[in-house]
């Protein structure tokens, strides 16, 4: 499986289509990409009164890379898993969970309590290193007093940023990340990696590092030295409230942020064109036209707006007369690879040890270039029998990691994600009855140095003409909230209205 | 050289010989369970090893006096560590087999070598028929010697672990002793390299067997205090049924779940201020866990009970009774009343995903939250599932380990009942093979304590003297001053103080 690769790039040729004169329809705002974005500028056109608009997806279905798959036991992700507890703040993203009846109130302070059973379940996180499991994602077995040191001295960095505050009051890391004080003090930490800012606070520790590498190849499938410090120091500190405290909880279930795709999806499903795949976009006197494939016939849209909610480097190709006259250079929307597989398995692996610490959601080998896995019926207290690991795999390792990984069969993807899991689970075999695996030519956007508070992607923000740009690419993070946010922006911008609310430092912190 | 001296060898040989291969076999079915596999299979391997040991004796060419002697070495430090070896290993479940065979097959082969090296070294003494008669006629009384010392004398008084050790030592004795013995077939520069050696061996064994203590606290001399008359590894745990002088008792995974001899504390406790606490007739009761079927037992006393429902994760759990007869003779063969239907299932899922009508009592007997697939279901999250299958007026009981020697945990499990909207009366009473036990009362509307139990139930311990009594609390099993945290699905926090209060007994 994997995204329409084929039907992707014959979008590249740059060949003309013919809409027949009876295939063409009218619509006030037409939105490209069935993703997060998309789906979140759908639900709030919607919300705002709005019924004249079409969403185009490419596949078969939407979410993009939340989508999810359906059986049992339970559902499972292909991609996005969870999402943090928003902030107060985040008024918008807070009315979806509502509506979603996942909330059971609110504390004395106004911060979310989410009901129970939606809030990920402990123990949330193991760490599989030479033979054992251990608890936690941190590798605390074995540290040395000068290891200690290292982790508490980057604690107390990570600290003074949660309560760092730039010159209008705004927090240095926050999401959405639009809400981020763009003070220099901050903003130059995206010039140099993670890595060398590490090296450049004296931070040697092995294990404190390999903990950063893999919060950089979690949250954006890059390795340390690929990665904006900027942004490897946002995934630490954007979802702490309060120095010291702890990182907001995660709501998660077994199917991942398909449930939110669900949601979303059913609340605006007869606007929704699937398999629709748009060739050609074309800024006209008055409006957009947009020209799309579908089950071999062109069909056209005349749109007022245009919602692009495809990700951001596509531009040239699909935008007429994008590239002869570029706003911001496209390219430099650079995504990574990876390939995620979902192991179907009859049973759990017994634990090998007494002492080992038990199946948790997140199971992450320490010695791997992958991510480890998650366990689909954890969220739902099953825990026994028949369960889905969805495993995670980075392309970062390698050099041209989407050629290779269009060039690897089945086969191969397999062999790599097993042969990782039976260090762990040798029985992992006998165990899996069916392996299905996703490529992902482009997955997420990379925060490499200098891109997050880069001139490209300031420049994606301004609408070019009557289409406005609304993608996570936008933020330079691939996140759930970043997306969403950038729905709602682009939806209240093509009917001028006021701009969602930015969040946190908005509001008076405590 | 000594050949009378020799013989009496032949005897400590034999007897050693057959005490490895009784162990391992005993070993094998206490923790494995399956006694009958477990002793056809070592018999066997043990054998065909010895018979190969034989067959190789013929490789051995020169020097059989001063081989033999390093046989005995090995036989003592393999055999001698044989059990507490197999007791370690058998923490890492899945090697556990491996280990045992290997171990078995290295000790047969050793054991196989002793016999026809010895007869070579005495061939030149006696003349084949006597030879031939007298050691194996020796090496059977060896055998019966064993045989009998083991089960009447060395399990009962020494335990697996010592009795192991001991002839581990009497192994390495016959080995040093054979360095005099022997002494004109060894050279004098060997003979005192092998004494060397079988000191350090002897040394061993005896530090190991000084330490046994230690060594036995695994499983052995706690757990296995008693014969085991029922072990059965299920998918889900190790169930073991003992038989001492005091009754059966029933374990899982070691934990001690019933005696028979004071189960009926325990049960009365658990299910009858339920019924005393609900006003009006009680038709339907839930009972989550409580596989063994004791609290039906008492349950099914109430003649105004129509149905029953049991969940239990466990098959082999809800099949004890019919596997194990003395167990059905125990709980009144619940199982066998109309009233009841089982089901086998987790109970956080089976009150999640499950419709049913709702119920009067529930009845929550869970092993204790020593895991987080245990913690699970004693968090408000389950206590919220269950408040849904309920009617207004029920009435449910809940097992909460021990407020005495887990008093946090004791109490995090009510403040977690009240969290989810409960109102508690906690209480606790005494069952001598568990100590001090708690149990927390709870209803979904405020309600005064019941005063006595209901009339016209049999029973051999509550009474109307004692049953108000049980709701008070001493002083060291009150609510600690320090802020107890409700248990939750995701912080799991009872697990977390479980294992630390527990661990101080371990």
């Amino acid at each position: 499986m994997g995204q329409s690769v084929a039907l992707g790039h014959v979008i590249r040729e740059g060949r003309s289509f013919e809409v027949p004169a009876d295939n063409w329809r009218s619509a006030k705002v037409g939105i490209i990409g069935g993703g997060v974005a998309g789906l979140s500028a759908a639900w709030k056109l919607k919300k705002l009164g709005v019924e004249d608009f079409v969403l185009l997806e490419l596949e078969k279905e939407t979410g993009g890379t939340s989508i999810s798959g359906s059986g049992q036991p339970v559902g499972y992700p292909w991609g996005a898993h969870y999402l943090p507890v928003p902030f107060r703040e985040n008024t918008e993203l807070i009315e979806l969970l509502a509506e979603m009846s996942l909330l059971e109130g609110r504390t004395i302070e106004g911060d979310l309590i989410v009901k129970e059973q939606y809030l990920c379940r402990d123990p949330e996180e193991r760490v599989f290193y030479k033979g054992r499991w251990y608890d936690g994602l941190y590798l605390h077995a074995g540290e040395s007093e000068d290891d200690k040191r290292q982790l508490a001295e980057f604690q107390k960095i990570v600290d003074t940023w949660v309560n760092w505050r730039g010159s209008q009051g705004r927090r240095a890391f926050v999401v959405p990340s639009a809400s981020c004080s763009d003070d220099g003090g901050a903003t130059g930490l995206d010039k140099l990696s993670f890595a060398e800012w590490l090296r450049q606070n004296g931070f040697t520790s092995e294990r404190l590092i390999w903990y950063c590498d893999y919060a950089c190849r979690d949250d954006y499938g890059l390795k340390l030295e690929q990665t904006s410090a900027w942004a490897g120091l946002f995934y630490f500190c954007s979802r702490v409230r309060k120095s010291g405290g702890e990182s907001q909880p995660f709501i998660t279930f077994p199917e991942g942020n398909g449930k939110f795709v669900h949601h979303l999806t059913n609340s605006v499903s007869d606007k929704i064109l699937r398999s629709h795949m748009v060739v050609s976009v074309v800024p006209t006197e008055k409006g957009v036209d947009v020209v799309c494939l579908t089950d071999g016939q062109v069909r056209g849209f005349h749109c007022e707006k245009l919602i692009y909610a495809s990700p951001i480097f596509t531009a040239p190709y699909v935008i007429r007369g994008f590239a002869d006259d570029a706003p911001f250079a496209a390219n430099a929307f650079q995504h990574n690879s990876w390939f995620v597989t979902n192991l179907f398995l009859k049973d759990r692996p017994k634990p090998r040890f007494s002492r080992d610490f038990p199946l948790a959601w997140d199971n992450v080998l320490y010695e791997s270039p992958s991510l480890g896995y998650v366990n689909a019926t954890h969220q739902k207290g099953i825990d026994y029998g028949p369960t889905v690991w969805t495993y995670y795999y980075p392309m970062c390792h390698e050099e041209n990691g989407r050629t290779k990984l269009f060039n690897y069969t089945w086969r191969d993807l397999a062999d790599v994600c097993m042969t990782d899991l039976a260090r762990a689970h040798p029985e992992i075999y006998e165990l899996t009855d069916r392996i299905d695996i996703m490529r992902w030519g482009h997955a997420m956007i990379s925060p490499r140095p200098g891109f997050i508070w880069g001139e490209q992607r300031r420049k994606a923000m301004e609408p070019y003409g009557n289409i406005h740009f609304a993608h996570t690419d936008l933020s330079g993070i691939a996140l759930f909230e970043e997306a969403f946010y950038h729905g709602l922006r682009a939806a209240s911008r093509v009917l001028n209205t006021e701009t969602p609310s930015r969040g946190a430092s908005e509001t008076k912190d405590e | 050289m000594r050949t009378p001296l020799l013989f009496l060898n032949v005897i400590i040989i034999a007897t050693c010989g057959l005490i490895y291969e009784l162990l391992a076999a005993t070993v094998s079915s206490y923790v494995l369970g399956d006694s009958v596999t477990q002793f056809s299979f070592i018999i066997g391997v043990y054998l065909s090893a010895m018979g190969l040991g034989s067959y190789l004796s013929r490789f051995v060419e020169k020097r059989v006096a001063e081989k033999f002697i390093d046989i005995e070495l090995a036989v003592a430090v393999i055999g001698g560590f044989s059990a507490p070896l197999l007791f370690l290993t058998f923490a890492y479940v899945s090697y556990f087999s491996i280990v045992l065979y290997t171990m078995v097959f290295a000790i047969g082969v050793l054991v196989g070598l002793e016999i026809p090296l010895l007869m070579r070294i005495l061939k030149d003494e006696l003349d084949f028929k006597e030879l031939v008669s007298r050691v194996l006629a020796l090496d059977y009384v060896g055998a019966l010697v064993a045989s009998l010392l083991f089960p009447i004398f060395l399990v009962p008084k020494l335990g697996l672990n010592r009795t192991s050790l001991l002839f581990g030592m009497l192994n390495a004795g016959v080995g040093i002793w054979a360095t005099w013995l022997l002494a004109p077939l060894v050279s004098d520069r060997k003979l005192l390299f092998l004494r060397i050696k079988g000191s350090i061996v002897l040394v061993l064994l005896a530090i190991a067997m000084i330490k046994a203590d230690r060594l036995t606290t695994l499983a052995e001399d706690g757990l296995f205090m008693d014969n085991i008359v029922y072990a059965k590894s299920s998918s889900y745990q190790r169930i073991v049924i003992t038989k001492g002088k005091t009754g059966h008792a029933l374990f899982l995974n070691g934990n001690l779940q019933f005696n028979s001899f004071d189960e009926y504390r325990y049960h009365e406790a658990l299910v009858h201020p339920a019924f005393a606490a609900h006003i009006g007739d009680v038709k339907r009761v839930l009972v989550l866990g409580g596989g063994d079927g004791l609290a039906l037992r008492e349950i099914l006393k109430y003649k105004s009970v129509e149905k029953v429902q049991l969940v239990d994760l466990d098959p082999a759990m809800t099949g004890l009774p019919k596997a194990f007869p003395p167990l059905a003779e125990l709980n009144h063969h619940s199982y066998d009343d109309p009233r009841v239907s089982v089901t086998n299932g987790d109970a956080f899922v089976w009150l999640d995903q499950t419709e049913t009508e709702a119920f009067d009592i529930a009845i929550v007997d869970f092993p204790d939250p020593n895991n987080f697939a245990l913690g699970k279901l004693y968090t408000t999250r389950f206590y919220n599932l269950l408040k849904k299958k309920l009617t207004p007026d029920a009435a449910v009981v809940i097992q909460c380990t021990s407020p005495l020697i887990a008093r946090r945990s004791y109490w995090s499990i009510i403040k977690t009942l009240e969290a989810a909207g409960f109102s508690v009366k906690p209480y606790q009473t005494t069952v001598p093979s568990f100590g001090v036990w708690g149990y927390a009362l709870a209803k979904l509307q405020p309600f005064d304590i019941p005063k006595h139990p209901a009339t016209g139930i049999d029973l051999k311990f509550l009474n109307d003297n004692s049953f108000a009594s049980m709701f008070e609390f001493p002083t060291d099993m009150t609510m600690p001053d320090e802020e107890i945290e409700i248990n939750r699905l995701d912080n799991q926090a009872l697990v977390r103080y479980y294992e630390t209060e527990w661990r101080r007994f371990e």
